[in-house]
């Protein structure tokens, strides 16, 4: 019972934080926005990782299979706008 | 292989083991998942750094409340498989079976209002190719290209996931006998990945202001 | 039943010998129906179908190879069309690359050794396995149709635009076919990866896996990591080729180096998973040649682990004059010559394992040997390439065709061939004619350096690559290397000769005709379906031979055994 009471509390969560974002692209916050969003997209995910996907249950080995993911795509992306945010080319 | 779900293969040491090692292979597998959209995601945010302003433009042009919409319905369908999975654990099939049909039935209609979304942008003039006539060829129409790209990739991935929920219940019902969850781990783990990716796809596409 | 005993070599017989017991009872024998082949689960018949899979790519590729270099006996364009040259390279590449390299390995030598080598009975997920095979099929047959539509023109980089827009060639099925073997490699890579983590015997530590165990983890990583990258890359291109949806179109606001990106991120890495399996290879031979422990057992295995994560974040250094950003350039120039340092540590922890180590000199030792000589010429010219400065002179040059042919022939399929020398007694049963095999590795050695070394000084003296007709100064190192590429050819095809003449007239193997440590090499030769009778129990390091050498194993090979033999 316990268990299920996190995962409803979890989606709720998931939907207020929904609500967030959509109110957050409405709001005046200009440059900062896709900061926002984007935070809010990483909380969403850490609830469905951390609570759906059951890794606060998980050894540290299949909770490092998940994080690579988001590591290697770190890479990706640091080291290409490395290179498109640089190039000086007028936007 | 459907008939005795969890019947210790000869190569592992021990049933837990096997398990642990399904999990593991399952979690590998959705990394490299994350990878490919990674990829499309790349794409999406090349475009709006190098062509910012009519990005913005495009995304403007967007079902905001459709997406909202179906973002909360995908959210409401991961909860009810993580319920699922809760109750198969229990023993609990009868019940199983009828989360599973409620997280398909919730899968659908995400499937259902895309595809509404879609029909609405036809006749709008914004689908590159078939129904171009408010586009203009340059960064607005390689933005619908990406979304339909995207978008399209993940319905797939949502028809995927919906057939390895369905295939918990029919035709062999492993649901009920699986009493380690396993089959219904794995299937729950790629659907929840599926929701992951569509909770980045709607600020990307549709909230860029 | 009498037995010619052969004076000179104790390892062939006059007479064809017959199966011995353990052949009865070991893998191969588990069925001799074709059915029983294709719908096997057993790695180590897996091991062989990806053998002869890849096998067969090889001698497509070197097809490939062949005309481009009857074409470049000259200067002038008269073997080939242009068109027909660019599509003999980009079909070299893509076979060799996809079909061969990567697979080469650890699919056949990973699959059959890793659970051997940790205890195990068989991999993780043995249907994933074979499914990676008939996928890897799908993928070549795929190949096999772009030859028979014509082929594909973009050399096996398929750089937009061209490959999206200007092409004529059958891009798409060429972009298929490299797609569905992705699939394969993901499959291969969390087996690998599972197995590894999952299945060791009790006592087979982390720290007491073999070093070849420790490349194919790190391979597997890469497999895992690389691959969706390129798949999600090559899409793209189908989606713009197909739809002109224009993602690297700059026409419509694409960007054509988002392509390179993407394909890079995934390619760079991919040359690690090609030689990555290799330098494994090469740790178990130089440790069996030495007889004696490795020298820096940890600083071996995380040069395996620090290679493949550095490795992707280096992919800027293909596209140092493509457009890319002066300081992207930078970081990854600095990154690449960071790269170069586990390489270096391996190297020469091999080289101190061999010193003062009881050599014995025979085929797989030269093989290893090859590869360490070559490598290392070949990384050196990776270091030259790494420096802004020289790359922005030699990029697009036949420099850096010989920098990477050096390292991918030279050092991959020089260790492919030491491995298939010395694994053949395990997976067949059977010896071969090590002098046979010496002569090769030499042959092999000689034709390789002829073919290549010219190259380096052609493209340093600035002759293009993908180009067939040239200045005609340039033709006396041309004639040179493909001379030498016919050298080569010869000394590839020598060991199918006394290797399949060892399957009838070899003499029995025994488990452990090396004397080498290593858990496979406690099982029969061949070995039986499930490995292992009982769970073996490790409680040795690695690499664990006697101090002192071999003892009365120091006696040459060649000389007569003065017991019954």
């Amino acid at each position: 019972m316990k268990a299920v009471r996190t995962i409803l509390l979890a989606w709720a969560a998931l939907l207020a934080l929904l609500a967030l974002t959509v109110a957050a692209s409405f709001a005046p916050l200009g440059r900062v926005l896709p900061y926002v969003s984007y935070g809010i997209a990483i909380a969403k995910t850490a609830i469905v990782a951390w609570i759906f996907m059951d890794l606060r249950k998980r050894d540290g080995l299949q909770r490092i299979a998940v994080g690579a993911g988001v590591v290697w795509l770190a890479i990706l992306f640091v080291l290409m706008f490395g290179d498109i945010l640089t190039r000086g080319w007028p936007s | 292989m459907m008939g005795e779900v969890g019947r210790l293969q000869p190569q592992f040491p021990t049933l837990a083991r096997q398990r642990e090692a399904d999990h593991f292979g399952m979690l590998i597998f959705l990394t490299t998942e994350v990878l490919i959209f990674g990829g499309l995601f790349a794409a999406l945010f090349v475009l709006r750094a190098e062509h910012g302003a009519e990005y913005v433009k495009s995304s403007k042009a967007m079902h905001l409340w459709l997406g909202g919409l179906n973002t909360a319905v995908l959210l409401t369908s991961s909860a009810v498989v993580a319920l699922m999975v809760e109750a198969v654990k229990a023993g609990g099939a009868r019940l199983a079976k009828w989360l599973l049909s409620g997280a398909i039935a919730l899968g659908l209609m995400f499937l259902a209002i895309k595809f509404t979304e879609y029909g609405l942008e036809y006749r709008d003039g914004l689908v590159p190719h078939l129904s171009p006539r408010n586009l203009h060829g340059g960064p607005d129409t390689l933005f619908m290209d990406l979304y339909f790209a995207a978008t399209g990739l993940h319905a797939l991935h949502v028809t995927a996931g919906l057939a390895l929920l369905a295939s918990l219940i029919w035709p062999f019902g492993a649901a009920p006998r699986d009493s380690s969850a396993v089959l219904a781990g794995n299937a729950a783990l790629y659907w929840h990945l599926v929701d992951v990716i569509w909770v980045f796809l709607y600020p990307t596409l549709y909230l860029a202001r | 039943m009498t037995e010619a005993k052969s004076q000179v070599n104790p390892r062939m017989s006059q007479e064809a010998i017959p199966d011995t017991a353990e052949e009865r009872v070991s893998y191969l024998a588990e069925g001799h129906t074709l059915k029983s082949w294709l719908t096997t689960t057993d790695h180590k018949r897996i091991a062989i179908l990806f053998l002869l899979s890849i096998t067969f790519f090889f001698f497509c590729g070197g097809i490939a190879a062949a005309l481009i270099r009857l074409d470049l006996l000259t200067p002038a364009p008269d073997l080939l069309s242009n068109d027909g040259y660019n599509r003999a390279f980009s079909l070299h590449g893509i076979i060799m690359v996809w079909f061969f390299l990567i697979p080469s390995i650890p699919t056949t030598f990973g699959n059959f050794l890793i659970p051997l080598m940790i205890g195990a009975r068989d991999l993780a997920f043995p249907r994933l396995n074979l499914a990676s095979w008939y996928i890897f099929v799908l993928g070549g047959l795929a190949t096999l149709a772009t030859v028979v539509l014509g082929g594909v023109d973009t050399g096996w980089t398929f750089y937009t635009p061209f490959s999206s827009t200007y092409s004529n060639g059958a891009v798409f099925m060429a972009l298929t076919a490299v797609f569905i073997s992705g699939f394969s490699s993901i499959l291969t890579g969390i087996n690998f990866i599972v197995t590894v983590h999952k299945l060791r015997c009790p006592g087979m530590t982390w720290g007491r896996l073999p070093l070849f165990v420790w490349a194919h983890f790190a391979t597997a990583i890469i497999f895992v990591l690389a691959t969706p990258v390129l798949t999600i890359a090559l899409v793209l291109v189908a989606l713009e080729r197909v739809f002109g949806i224009g993602i690297f179109d700059p026409r419509l606001g694409g960007d054509p180096l988002l392509f390179q990106h993407l394909f890079w991120f995934y390619s760079h890495p991919a040359v690690y998973i090609m030689i990555l399996p290799a330098m494994g290879v090469v740790s178990e031979l130089i440790t069996n040649a030495a007889h004696k422990q490795i020298f820096g057992y940890w600083f071996v295995a995380g040069s395996a682990i620090a290679i493949a994560v550095i490795g992707f974040m280096v992919w800027g250094h293909h596209m140092f004059v493509s457009g890319q950003s002066a300081y992207a350039s930078a970081i990854f120039s600095f990154l690449s010559i960071v790269v170069a340092v586990p390489s270096a540590i391996k190297v020469y922890n091999w080289t101190a394992t061999l010193h003062k180590g009881d050599i014995v000199i025979d085929g797989p030792l030269l093989y290893a040997l090859g590869f360490i000589g070559l490598f290392t010429v070949g990384g050196l010219t990776g270091l030259m390439l790494a420096m802004l400065a020289i790359d922005v002179h030699v990029t697009d040059t036949y420099f850096v065709v010989a920098h990477f042919h050096f390292i991918m022939v030279g050092g991959s399929v020089s260790a492919f061939f030491g491995a298939l020398h010395f694994w053949w007694p395990k997976v067949t049963g059977r010896l071969y004619n090590d002098v046979w095999a010496r002569l090769s590795a030499i042959l092999i050695f000689c034709g390789f350096v002829m073919t290549f070394a010219p190259q380096f000084l052609l493209g340093y003296e600035g002759m293009p690559r993908r180009y067939h007709v040239y200045p005609a100064v340039f033709q006396p190192l041309n004639v040179m290397s493909s001379v030498g590429a016919s050298i080569l050819a010869v000394a590839y095809l020598l060991p199918f000769t006394y290797l399949f003449w060892s399957l009838r007239y070899g003499k029995p193997a025994g488990p452990n005709p090396w004397g080498a440590t290593g858990l496979e090499w406690t099982t029969p030769s061949p070995p039986p379906k499930h490995n292992f009778e009982t769970v073996p129990i490790v409680d040795k390091q690695a690499y664990c031979y006697p101090v002192g050498g071999r003892g009365e194993q120091s006696r040459p090979r060649t000389q007569k055994a003065d017991d019954d033999g």
